[in-house]
Parts: structure tokens; sequence; C-alpha cells
């Protein structure tokens, strides 16, 4: 249940969006996807980090769990042409069709139009700020009653 | 959003997205939801309540992935709630717990849940008794609540959970006479984890000697006191057959009316709070006490009258 907010909450009618970021393909390193999933937190989003390595079946178990608004998928392998869209349709073929799925890292701009033909809603290149991100996922996030 | 009584008729089916969906309307305080509550607890299987918490970075998540496991092998299905903190300043969180939990991510009889405290000064969503009592229709037993020990909420555990396990490790050594007597007060089963470290058998030396003369409550048995390490297997089962074996006890009248008296005064602070707050002279008292024109306490009994 929820109380009357504590006074230092600020109040906006909205809960906060939830946003899974997870970390598919082999690749070592997960520096990019923790300063996002700080980030998104210090922009007021509930960030859930599922960590590195991991495959669309556990992507997609852990946000039907979580029943996410938004999933973000960082991605600096160059298997994002088989994971990616691999997390679409298994995130279909479970209901979630509501759920935004946006990737971020390094894509040739060759693979970005297939990939949102695929039903990535969007893809962030390196330079893009947390800022950007987060406007897109506030404008674009399904948001439930 | 999906009508709320067919979610609860998903969940208890046994369909995880319906689960999912009543849980985030659940946290949300979805119009319908305290409509909701009377068939929610009618849906209740009776699961075993855990709380797991302590310092941060002491292994609770670890440890509870790895109780999930053995729980698995005893052919439990098991529910697992992972509360962490909000920033007050943005609402924000971030939530980590699950990076040490994917070991279960296939198996569809292991249901994980990361919950953000959204504002709760005691770092326990109120939500989450409602949580759990959902995760409980549908058919989930044991279901943990993993929370941070810090500020007031090893005390909201204790209130909710039947069971309370505190989780310590070895590197508190000569801070565990510093250990805040509220966490050993509320320990049902103690643990040091990490025990694969150095250190661990005389932390545990310290623990049981620090429970069997002041800490504790009075006139109770003192909790007894484990080593496991979650990332190599060490006594976890033995830590499954303490939590389980505590369940009986925790039903006991006493504990169960204990229990029963701090929810019930929780709940009723809220009802009270949420009516009050919604009068149309709430405001105005605000402003009175904000002007000392009226001292708290009877401003509060006016809005109650
Ligand atoms: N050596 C050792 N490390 C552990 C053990 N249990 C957990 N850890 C490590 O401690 C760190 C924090 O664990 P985590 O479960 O996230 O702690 P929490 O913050 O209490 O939930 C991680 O790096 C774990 O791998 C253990 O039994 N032995
Ligand atoms: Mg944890």
């Amino acid at each position: 249940m929820t109380e009357t907010p504590a006074p230092e909450t600020p109040t906006t009618g909205q809960p906060p969006i939830r946003v899974l970021i997870a970390k598919p393909g082999l690749d070592g390193h997960d520096r990019g996807a923790k300063v996002l999933a700080r980030g998104l937190r210090d922009e007021g989003f509930e960030v859930i980090y599922t960590g590195l390595r991991q495959s669309p079946e556990m992507i997609v178990d852990a946000s039907e769990q979580e029943d996410v608004d938004v999933i973000g998928l960082s991605i600096l392998s160059g298997a994002h042409m088989t994971l990616l869209p691999k997390v679409v349709e298994l995130a279909r073929q479970r209901g979630m069709d509501d759920v935004l799925i946006a990737a971020g890292g390094i894509i040739p701009d060759a693979d970005v139009g297939k990939l949102k033909a695929a039903g990535i809603a969007e893809v962030f290149g390196p330079g893009t700020s947390i800022g950007q991100i987060a406007r897109y996922f506030r404008e674009h996030a399904r948001r439930r009653a | 959003m999906a009508d709320l009584a067919e979610l609860l008729r998903g969940a208890v089916a046994g369909e995880r997205r319906s689960l999912a969906r009543l849980l985030t309307a659940i946290e949300n305080d979805a119009p319908g939801i305290r409509e909701l509550l009377p068939s929610l607890f009618a849906a209740g299987r009776g699961a075993h309540l855990v709380g797991i918490t302590g310092p941060p970075g002491s292994g609770k998540s670890t440890l509870v992935s790895a109780l999930a496991a053995e729980w698995r092998r005893r052919g439990r299905r098991v529910g697992i709630v992972a509360v962490d903190p909000s920033s007050p300043h943005t609402r924000g969180a971030i939530m980590g717990d699950r990076i040490r939990m994917m070991d279960h991510s296939a198996d569809p009889d292991v249901f994980v849940r990361s919950m953000a405290s959204r504002g709760q000064m005691g770092g326990l969503a109120a939500a989450t008794w409602v949580v759990a009592a959902a995760i409980d229709a549908a058919g989930y037993d044991p279901i943990v609540i993993e929370t941070v020990g810090a500020g007031q909420s090893e005390v909201e555990i204790a209130r909710l959970a039947e069971t309370t396990v505190v989780v310590e490790m070895p590197e508190a050594g000569d801070e565990v006479q510093a250990i805040k007597a509220g966490l050993l007060e509320v320990a049902d089963v103690l643990v040091v984890n990490k025990a694969d470290r150095p250190g661990a058998d005389r932390a545990a030396r310290q623990l049981r000697a620090m429970l069997s003369t002041a800490g504790g409550r009075v006139a109770r048995k003192p909790p007894p006191v484990l080593l496991t390490s979650a990332t190599g297997g060490e006594g976890i089962s033995a830590l499954a057959e303490a939590i389980d074996g505590h369940r009986s006890v925790a039903r006991l009248p006493d504990q169960a009316r204990a229990r029963a008296d701090g929810q019930l005064r929780r709940a009723l602070g809220e009802a009270a709070t949420r009516r009050a707050a919604s009068r149309a002279d709430w405001t105005a008292t605000v402003e009175a006490v904000a002007t000392h024109e009226i001292d708290p306490i009877t401003a509060a009994e006016r809005l109650l009258a």
C-alpha cells in the first residue's frame, strides 16, 4: 500500500518507469551498461541491471517477471544482428507487445534500418547522452493506468 | 490496466505474466487493488515468508540464489522479492540483485522480482506484504524477501517475515562488536557468510558470545549462528534446514500474534493517514501546524475525529 509520499519525494503522479538493462553476447565488460544504468537511475527510472553475457531467453524471462516498460540492450560484440531480433521475437511470443525494446552500442549504420524493421524501436550510437536516452524512454515507454 | 481479478486468476493458474502484471498493479496501488485484497488473501496458500537482511555486500543475493537451488532440489517452488532503496530525490533506483540469481532464469519454478522501496523511510516498500501475498497465491513457497539491513528496514522485515535471517561476513570482524543491536535482535537465524575467507570462525564465536549475553530479546533462546559460503555451496543445506525448521516456531500463537499486532498497527497508521490526507481541511491543518497555531498531536486527533 502506498503511504503519503515522504515530504522530500517529488510527486509526479506517475510511478517510475521500469527499465531492464541487459548485456547480450559474449564480450567481457559492462562499463557502458553500468554507466547507463546509473545515469537512468539519476533520471528517475527504476533500473533492473542483469549483468553480462545474457542470452535472449534469459533477458526475456527476466523482463517478463519484472514486468518492465523498457528493455535496453547494450551490445558491442558484433552479434547484434542475431541476438537483438531474437529478443524481440521471444518477447512478442510471450505477448509482451507493449514493451519498448531499444539498443545501444557500436552498431554499423547499415544494420540500424534492419534492426528497426525487426522491431528494435531505436538504436543509440556511442555518442548519445543519457539525457537523450531518458527523454526517448519517457516519450515512448508504454504507460499503464 | 487489465482486469485485476483476471490477473489474479491467471496468477493462481500459474501464468507468470499475469503474476508479474498483478505485482506492478500492487506496487503502483492501482485503482481497484484495495477491493481485490480480500480475494487475494483468500487465494493465499500459506507460504513460509522468509526475510533475508544484512549489510550491503555481505552476500545476501548470492545466498538467496544458493538457497533457491537447495529448495528446488527439495521440490519446492521459490518466490524471491529483492528490495533496493529508491533515491529520495529522483525516485530512481538501481537493482542489481538479479545478477546473482541468473542461474534460475530458465526455471519456471523460481520467480524473482526486484522492487524499489519508493520513498519508504524504512527501506522496505510498503507494498511488500501485498506483493508477497500475491506470490503466495501463485503457489510459490517459500517466499524470500531480501532487504538491505540499514535504518529501520530490519525491524520492518522482521514484522513481515515469519523467519528473519541476518547475514554478516567475516570482514565485519572487529566491527562485529558494533553491529547494531537491532540486527541481532530481529534475527531468528544468524549467518556468517563468506566462510571461505579468514576470520569467519572468529566472527561466529563473537556473535555467539554477544547473543548469549546482552544481545537478543529477553526470554528467548539465542538464534543459531551458521557459517556459509554462498559461492562455494558450504553450509547451504544446513541453512535451509534451519529456516525450514523455524517455520513451525514462527507459527506458534504467541509469535503469530506479535507479528499480527505490528502489521495491524502499521496498516492502521497508513489507513488513518490516507483518510486524513484526503479531507478537505488537510491543507489548512498542515498550514496551521506550520505556523504553530496548533500542535501536531492535537491536529491529528482532530483529523481523526
Ligand atoms: N568469497 C566469497 N564471496 C562471496 C560469497 N557470497 C557472496 N560473495 C561475493 O560478495 C559480493 C556481494 O554479493 P551479493 O550477493 O551481491 O551481496 P548483497 O549485497 O548482500 O546482496 C559478490 O561479489 C559475491 O560474489 C561467499 O560465500 N564467499
Ligand atoms: Mg543483494
